[in-house]
């Protein structure tokens, strides 16, 4: 990132604007929980206060509007899945995917015999980073999160 | 009472409709002809010797050539249990409701129609439970092709073999 104090006073910056946008969009990734499995339980844990996500400037919000981040934690079954396309496509532009766990990165367990289960949550939305684990732990979550932190960071 | 003299209470009266008993496994079972079965359940209920409150689970089963459901009743009161088992046809499924009999069964009875297609009769409200409702087929059966697609959702990913529903 290209930015700095003139002289190191009258704090006046200069930044390109995209810099600028990307910085404060990488600062407060709000996330739509979409607990869907045991993986939840482990994202419920990441935002306890533990391991407290609102150090990241992330916290979970109940509307799809009000959310830039879906994290997708949990089995999707194709019962689900397309309320899972609606709320992606309620969410406001710019907007990100993180799949937690086996079963939304392919299915997991269920990959050759789950007639009921998506093989995988990017045949049907979007994926930033996907976290693996069966449930990943709250650290690999926070990798995951900040992983994607990066991306924001240097999308053009 | 032993699984015995439960036995011997119910042949008493429904001699025709056991069609099997068997004592010799962890739990005895009776084996009971799907147009008996309804009365026979109510008087297992009723009796005051025998008084079986409390159904305390509900299966189906596919044994290949026909289908099946397996009752485990227990008296909360005398503390002694049995197993029922009906069994019918794979082209006439229909076993006799007993959600009336005991309310536990209700959706025990929805859950195996979703999954298995036993059609209960006088059932109150026979939909699937877990699956939707639009669903084609019934996954828990032997021969339950599974689909490639529901609703243009794909459920068989394009990585992934054809030979899905074979062992190897």
């Amino acid at each position: 990132m290209a930015w700095f104090d003139l002289k190191n006073e009258g704090n006046i910056f200069f930044a390109k604007l995209n810099d600028l946008f990307n910085w404060s969009r990488q600062g407060s990734p709000w996330a739509l929980g979409f607990g869907l499995a045991c993986c939840a339980i482990e994202m419920m844990a990441t935002g306890a206060s533990h391991f407290d996500l609102d150090r990241f400037g992330m916290f979970f919000r109940n509307s799809p509007r009000q959310a830039d981040v879906m994290i997708v934690a949990g089995t999707v079954t194709i019962k689900m899945a397309p309320m899972l396309r609606r709320l992606y496509e309620q969410m406001a532009e710019p907007k990100y995917v993180i799949s937690m766990g086996s079963c939304s990165n392919f299915g997991g367990p269920y990959w050759k015999y789950g007639y009921h289960v998506l093989k995988g949550v990017d045949q049907i939305v979007p994926v930033d980073v996907y976290v693996p684990g069966c449930p990943p732990r709250p650290e690999a979550l926070i990798d995951g999160i900040i992983k994607l932190k990066e991306k924001i960071t240097n999308q053009k | 009472m032993n699984a015995q003299e439960i036995y011997n209470r119910v042949s008493e009266k429904f001699k025709e409709a056991i069609l099997e008993y068997n004592d010799s496994v962890l739990q005895p079972y009776f084996k009971i002809s799907p147009n008996a079965f309804y009365d026979v359940c109510q008087f297992l209920r009723d009796e005051d010797d025998l008084d079986f409150d409390y159904l305390m689970s509900l299966s189906g089963v596919d044994y290949g050539d026909l289908l099946g459901t397996v009752y485990h009743l227990y008296s909360m009161k005398h503390q002694h249990k049995i197993v029922l088992k009906v069994e019918v046809s794979r082209e006439k499924p229909e076993i006799p409701s007993i959600a009336d009999l005991w309310r536990t069964a209700d959706w025990h009875e929805r859950e195996v129609y979703d999954l298995f297609g036993i059609l209960f009769l006088n059932h109150p409200d026979l939909r699937r439970l877990l699956l939707p409702e639009d669903w084609v087929g019934y996954p828990l059966r032997k021969d339950y092709e599974m689909p490639e697609s529901y609703n243009g959702i794909p459920i068989i990913h394009p990585n992934m073999k054809k030979d899905t529903n074979e062992q190897n």
